[in-house]
This record gives C-alpha cells, sequence and structure tokens, in this order.
C-alpha cells in the first residue's frame, strides 16, 4: 500500500527529452538514458544517443527536473526524480530499458521498482551510503562537504574523467554541471534501500576502476545487490560517456541487450 | 485474410488422441498456457503479468478491440460521450504505467482508452489476444486443469476447447443491467431506458426526463438533463452524501488519503468528512433533497460537484422512490403523480458468469453473487481467478494488478514451493467471502464494495507470505 502516491502525487512539470532514433524499426528496444546529479540530458547527446541509433536502438536521455531543460524543482526529491523516469519510460512506445549513470543509478534503482523495464544497466553508479561519502569526503572535501549542509555538490574534473580527454572538453563540460535538489542530495546518505524491481529484469553494472568518484568497492557492492558482477573499464573516469573512451562503454551494453539477457526467472 | 494462427505467429497446438472433453469432443492440450477471459483492463492487466511471470497467456475477447468496458464502440460498454473518471488519476492508473501527469485530474473516457491501448502496446500484449472470440464454456478437468470451449462472437463457425493449466475470469461486471421491477411497469407508454443505454445527452434534449439511481452514473445522467432536457426528475430510494470531486483546491479522494496515509481512525475520518461536507456542499435538506440515514464510508462514494448545484438552480427535481408506472405518469411514494417522457434506470449492474457452473464459484443460488477470497480466489479451484469482480472506493484497475500479480506468482510458486501454495489455499478457504469495507448498506450495489486501502493491505500481506516474508 503506497499511501502517499495517492495522497500526494508528484507534481507534474517540464522534462527535457532528447532522442535519437534509428533510421530503420527493427524492433529493438528503447533506451532510456537517466544522467546522474548534476548532469542534464546533454551529457548522453555528446555521444552514446546518436551511437546506440546507428547500432539500431532508439535512443532517449531525459533531464531530471531541475536539471538540463526541464522544469525548475529546488524541492525535488528522490521520489520526484523517479517519478520523471517512469513517466518518460511510460511514454515511449515500446518496454523500455533504463540505463542511469552516478546517482542516476539510484532514481534509476528506484523507478525500477515503479516500472517494469525490460532490462537495466547501472552506470558507475552511485547508490549513497557512507562508504561512498567517506570516499567523496577523501578525494574532495571542498566539494562534498558543503552538500552535506544544502549546499551544491562539486565534482573537480580531475573526478570526472581520465586525462586522456583534452582539457578544453573537460573544462566545457564541468562548466555545463548544474546541482541537484537539496532534499534529494540527502537521500544519497540517509536514503533507504529500494524496493525490489519489478518484473525482474536482468541487471548489469559496469564502470570503472579508476573512478574517483565510486570505490570498486562500491561497483562491487551495487552488481552483488543484482547478482551479478561489474563489468570494468579501466583508465576512465567517473563520466564515461564523455570521457575520451566513451565508445567502449555504450558497445559493452549494446552487446549485452543484443545479447538478450534473460529475465531472472527465480520464484 | 490472415488466419488466428498467422495472426499470433505460433503453430497451431497438436490436438492428441488422449485428449477428450467431459464428452468426448477432441481437446487442444495449451500445456502450462493460462486462459484470460476478456481483454479489458483487468484482462489486460492480467496477461500483462502473467506473461511477465514467464506464462504462455492466451486471452479470449468478444469484441475486436481492447478496453472492455471503456472502449465506448462496445456493445457493452456503459460509457457515454461526456463519460469522465470519478476517481483521480493516481487511483486510476496501474501502479506500474502511470498516465501521463499533464492529464487532467478525472480524464474522459477516451483518454482512458488511449491510455489502454498504449499499455497494450508498450507491453506488447495483443499478440496474446485472440479478437472476437468468445467463451462459451470453462469446465474443470483433472490436476487443476479447465477446459475453456470458444468459438466467434456471434455463433458462426465451430467451437473449439483448449486445455489450460489456469483460467482468469475478467469479463467485468458492469454490462448486464439490472433492471428494477415496477408495477406498470409495460404499460408506461413513454421511453423507458437503462442507464447502459444511454450514450449521449441528445437522446434526452427537450424532453421530460426522470432519473432513477442515485449511483455515479445516476447522477452524472440528472446532470446532462439538467442541461438538456425539459425537465429532470432525479428519484432516489434515501439520501446520500454527495461528495465533491475537489475540496481545499485537490481532488477529494487524494485530500481523503492523506487522512489514511496517517492511519486517522474511521470514527475521525467519519466526522472530518461529515464537517468538510457541511462546510462545502452544507445541509442537503434545504434543497428538498432528503437527509442520509446512513454515515458516510457506509454506502458507495458519490463524487458529483454538479447535482446540487443544478438543484440549487431548480433544473433537477428530487423525488423519491417511484411506486408505480402508469401509460402516461409515474406514480412516487410521497403520492405525487409526475409526466415523464423518458424513464432512465440508473440501477446498476450485476455480474455473469454464464460460461461457469454458478457452484464453481461458490455462488450456490445462482443469483450473480461468487463467494471468493480477496473477491478474487475460488476455494477449491487453486487454479481459477476473478479479477476485477471489486467495486472500490477508487479505481479498480490498482486493485486488478494486484490481484493479477498474486495469482502470477501463486501458479509460479505450484511446482517449486507446493508447502507455501497448501497454506494458501487453506487461507482461500478460510476467508472466502471476507469484507474489507467496514459496515456497508446491504444491497446488491455493496456486493463488492471494498475500501481500497483495507483491501490492499491484506493483499500486500497475502503477497509477503506467498513469498515467505
Amino acid at each position: 500500500m503506497r499511501a502517499w502516491e495517492w495522497a500526494r502525487p508528484v507534481r507534474p512539470v517540464r522534462r527535457e527529452v532528447l532522442s535519437a532514433t534509428p533510421e530503420l524499426e527493427e524492433g529493438r528496444p528503447p533506451l532510456l538514458f537517466v544522467p546522474g546529479y548534476g548532469h542534464g540530458a546533454w551529457v548522453y547527446a555528446e555521444h552514446w544517443l546518436g551511437h546506440a541509433a546507428a547500432r539500431g536502438f532508439p535512443a532517449y536521455a531525459v533531464s531530471l527536473r531541475g536539471h538540463g531543460g526541464s522544469g525548475p524543482a529546488p524541492d525535488a526529491t528522490l521520489r520526484a526524480y523517479a517519478h520523471d523516469v517512469v513517466q518518460v519510460a511510460a511514454g515511449l512506445p515500446r518496454q523500455a530499458v533504463l540505463v542511469g549513470h552516478g546517482a542516476g543509478a539510484l532514481v534509476v534503482a528506484h523507478a525500477l521498482a515503479r516500472y517494469p523495464a525490460r532490462a537495466a544497466v547501472l552506470v558507475a553508479p552511485v547508490l549513497g551510503g557512507w562508504a561512498t561519502f567517506g570516499a567523496a569526503m577523501r578525494r574532495n572535501p571542498f566539494g562534498t562537504l558543503p552538500a552535506v549542509f544544502g549546499g551544491g555538490l562539486r565534482l573537480h574534473r580531475r573526478q570526472l574523467f581520465s586525462r586522456e580527454l583534452p582539457e578544453a572538453d573537460a573544462r566545457r563540460y564541468t562548466g555545463r554541471l548544474g546541482r541537484a535538489a537539496r532534499r534529494a542530495q540527502w537521500r544519497l546518505l540517509t536514503g533507504a534501500e529500494p524496493e525490489p524491481p519489478v518484473g525482474r529484469p536482468p541487471v548489469l553494472v559496469l564502470g570503472s576502476p579508476d573512478d574517483l568518484v565510486v570505490p570498486p568497492s562500491a561497483l562491487t557492492g551495487a552488481a552483488r545487490r543484482y547478482d551479478s558482477a561489474p563489468l570494468l573499464f579501466p583508465g576512465m573516469g567517473h563520466d564515461l560517456m564523455l570521457d575520451a573512451r566513451w565508445q567502449e562503454p555504450i558497445d559493452a551494453i549494446l552487446d549485452w541487450l543484443d545479447k538478450g539477457p534473460a529475465r531472472d526467472d527465480r520464484p | 485474410m490472415p488466419t488466428p494462427t498467422e495472426h499470433h505467429g505460433r503453430s497451431e497446438p497438436e490436438t492428441t488422441p488422449l485428449a477428450r472433453s467431459r464428452d468426448g469432443r477432441p481437446v487442444s492440450d495449451r500445456g502450462d498456457t493460462v486462459c484470460v477471459i476478456g481483454a479489458g483492463a483487468s484482462g489486460l492487466t492480467a496477461v500483462k503479468n502473467l506473461a511477465e511471470h514467464g506464462f504462455g497467456v492466451d486471452c479470449y475477447e468478444r469484441e475486436t478491440g481492447i478496453g472492455g468496458a471503456w472502449n465506448w464502440r462496445h456493445d457493452r460498454s456503459p460509457v457515454y460521450a461526456s463519460t469522465h473518471l470519478i476517481s483521480s488519476r493516481p487511483f486510476t492508473q496501474f501502479p506500474d504505467f502511470p498516465m501521463p501527469d499533464d492529464w487532467p485530474d478525472y480524464p474522459h473516457h477516451s483518454q482512458l482508452l488511449s491510455y489502454f491501448e498504449r499499455y497494450a502496446d508498450h507491453f506488447d500484449l495483443r499478440r496474446h489476444i485472440w479478437f472476437g472470440t468468445e467463451v462459451v464454456r470453462v469446465e474443470p478437468v483433472d490436476d487443476d486443469r479447465w477446459d475453456v470451449t470458444t468459438r466467434s462472437t456471434g455463433g458462426y463457425g465451430p467451437e473449439r476447447t483448449s486445455r489450460y493449466a489456469a483460467v482468469v475470469i475478467a469479463n467485468g461486471h458492469n454490462w448486464s443491467p439490472k433492471l428494477p421491477r415496477y408495477e406498470g411497469l409495460e404499460q408506461f407508454r413513454g421511453e423507458v431506458m437503462h442507464a447502459s443505454s444511454y450514450k449521449d445527452p441528445a437522446q434526452l434534449r427537450g424532453k421530460r426526463v426522470l432519473v432513477v439511481g442515485a449511483g455515479n452514473t445516476g447522477c452524472d445522467i440528472a446532470v446532462e438533463a439538467a442541461q438538456q432536457a425539459a425537465r429532470c426528475w432525479h428519484s432516489t430510494r434515501r439520501g446520500y452524501w454527495y461528495a465533491p470531486k475537489y475540496v481545499f483546491g485537490r481532488p477529494a479522494d487524494q485530500v481523503n488519503d492523506t487522512l489514511l496515509a496517517l492511519r486517522v481512525p474511521l470514527r475521525v475520518r467519519q466526522w472530518l468528512y461529515h464537517r468538510t461536507l457541511r462546510l462545502t456542499v452544507g445541509d442537503l435538506t434545504r434543497f428538498g433533497l432528503p437527509r442520509p440515514d446512513h454515515r458516510v464510508y457506509e454506502t458507495h462514494p458519490i463524487a458529483n460537484s454538479q447535482l446540487v448545484y443544478y438543484v440549487g438552480h431548480g433544473a433537477i427535481t428530487p423525488v423519491p422512490d417511484v411506486t408505480r408506472l402508469h401509460s402516461h405518469s409515474v406514480e412516487l411514494t410521497d403520492g405525487r403523480q409526475i409526466d415523464p417522457e423518458v424513464v432512465v434506470f440508473a440501477t446498476g449492474y450485476l455480474p455473469r458468469f454464464d460460461f461457469l457452473d454458478a457452484k464453481i464459484l461458490g455462488d450456490d443460488e445462482g443469483v450473480g453473487r461468487p463467494r471468493l477470497w480477496l473477491n478474487a480466489f475460488v476455494p477449491e479451484h487453486p487454479t481459477l481467478a476473478v479479477t476485477g469482480l471489486v467495486q472500490p472506493d477508487s479505481g479498480v484497475f490498482t486493485l486488478s494488478h494486484w490481484q493479477a500479480v498474486l495469482f502470477a506468482r501463486l501458479l509460479r510458486l505450484r511446482t517449486t514451493r507446493p508447502d507455501r501454495v497448501t497454506a494458501f489455499a487453506a487461507r482461500v478457504r478460510a476467508g472466502a467471502g471476507e469484507r474489507y469495507s467496514g459496515q456497508v448498506k446491504d444491497s446488491t450495489r455493496h456486493w463488492f464494495e471494498v475500501g481500497h486501502a483495507d483491501y490492499l493491505r491484506v493483499l500486500e500481506r497475502a503477497l509477503r507470505d506467498l513469498e515467505g516474508k
């Protein structure tokens, strides 16, 4: 009984959805990319949307409320973010694959309890908890601490990208970053576990052992939650979709989907 | 024209000489496939959830489209041109496929149909549905399996019998009109119709209309008659609480559920509800409406903001129950005689399961009131379920969804965890006929009445027990 879903539905907001669709419809499932906190749909529009469409997958990316081109929402909660994802997913013509990056993976994990996705991919997932907070504090105390008191989380470009990415690109990308709503940010520290996914979709977890935001132990932990092991891309930063070698992870995701991962049929 | 086999892209099932029905007809054995009867809202969610749990599904739909009652092109659809939902969006939508949040709070029936069309396409459900096929008979056979006999709608072509591992009945309960018996009804020279045949306000335009019944449909038709007809009488047997669709600028059901979420006790909620109605709608007896003889929550809620408004404008004349009809007039219990040209009986519907022996559903008297647990599960028949046979104080579809999920999980566990299935069966037997609505008036209108919060809590508990949590 989800009492508050009935009593206090999430308010509608204008949502930015960017898309790239294949020239020929090949019957592949649509992909819905969910950016992490501070990121907008644009991070996927740089490389991944076009690449997925070129390989025959209709690809969409949503900006969570308060991010990118979506409507402002300073008081947004994690529930509102998950609502945004479910709304866009349910609006797609066919059952979608949800791909969440960073804290967007946490949003996806919550959305999976509300929408039976065909499959889910968690890219460098930030699922919250004190271990992630400890790692962030060690690496970037001045960017992390203000977030505890309701300020914005500021990530350094060295946390986000490898040294292979040209400096100018890295500056340009970090310059476009925004911030998540205070209440949603706090959920990274205090958040309850998401409910189990509905429809038992297969879940792939991938990331980089050299990610300076998500420690390898967190990656393994996330993968274990879904009974798998993480797929690793050494030498890449946290923002895999913008980094110099962006093509490797997206190809891995699409290959995994092409293989038709099986639903989890255990009772 | 494609044959059904081509259309569904699967091979015709083999008929083995061993598979014979009770009267010796050949039977197609469909193995572990589950049969769903009806592709309305409850049928669709059953198809979706069974397929999601890995079952093959054959769904039989007598019409050529989905949507059941909500597809107003269907013979049996009770919706009329201006039907809007009476429960707001979060109360109506499937919990795992929300309606667009920029839709109005109370969408129009055409939006609801488009929602079902999208649901069916999104989850690729149409490939499971055999359109234009009606179910003639459902009979239990050995090993808790079922022989389902079908034929094309209209009765032409041969009958076919297929054997299924389980059956979900989702044939709806708002299509077979319940018509009252009044003395002199046959002599009445005006037009008599049941609300199920009311489709458009043009049917009432410029006429003197009597609307009988204070269900949500009766009230809606009375409001339409107030705007279109020359005269409108609204006959009700007792006084009702007419709740507005909005209070404090928000859908009234959402405000009510805020109290439910806070676990406010029933008595307090009733007191608050009475106070709110007093402040918003006011004293209804001033308008000539009878005083309710019951507290709120004791009859099915009526959500209508306009009825009182039009009564206040003199466009609706509230009248008591009908005693008898004469050739050109109608006599009321207070002795008055009125002279309507059209009488609309908005007197509700009764469920019908013509294809099944009534005793199987525990309806020993054959009156159309099955005896089930959670209004869905059948004692002694673990592989049979009825979905959507509820009259909740909310939308039906969320409830149908969870009924279907519970049934799908139950079927899944039959091979892997028979112990849990046995415990569930005992629960079904012990709980058959349980109510989830508090105290309600005893009438056919409240046979299937459930409070959505109470009902879903019991269903949630059943799901947890089944999963051993």
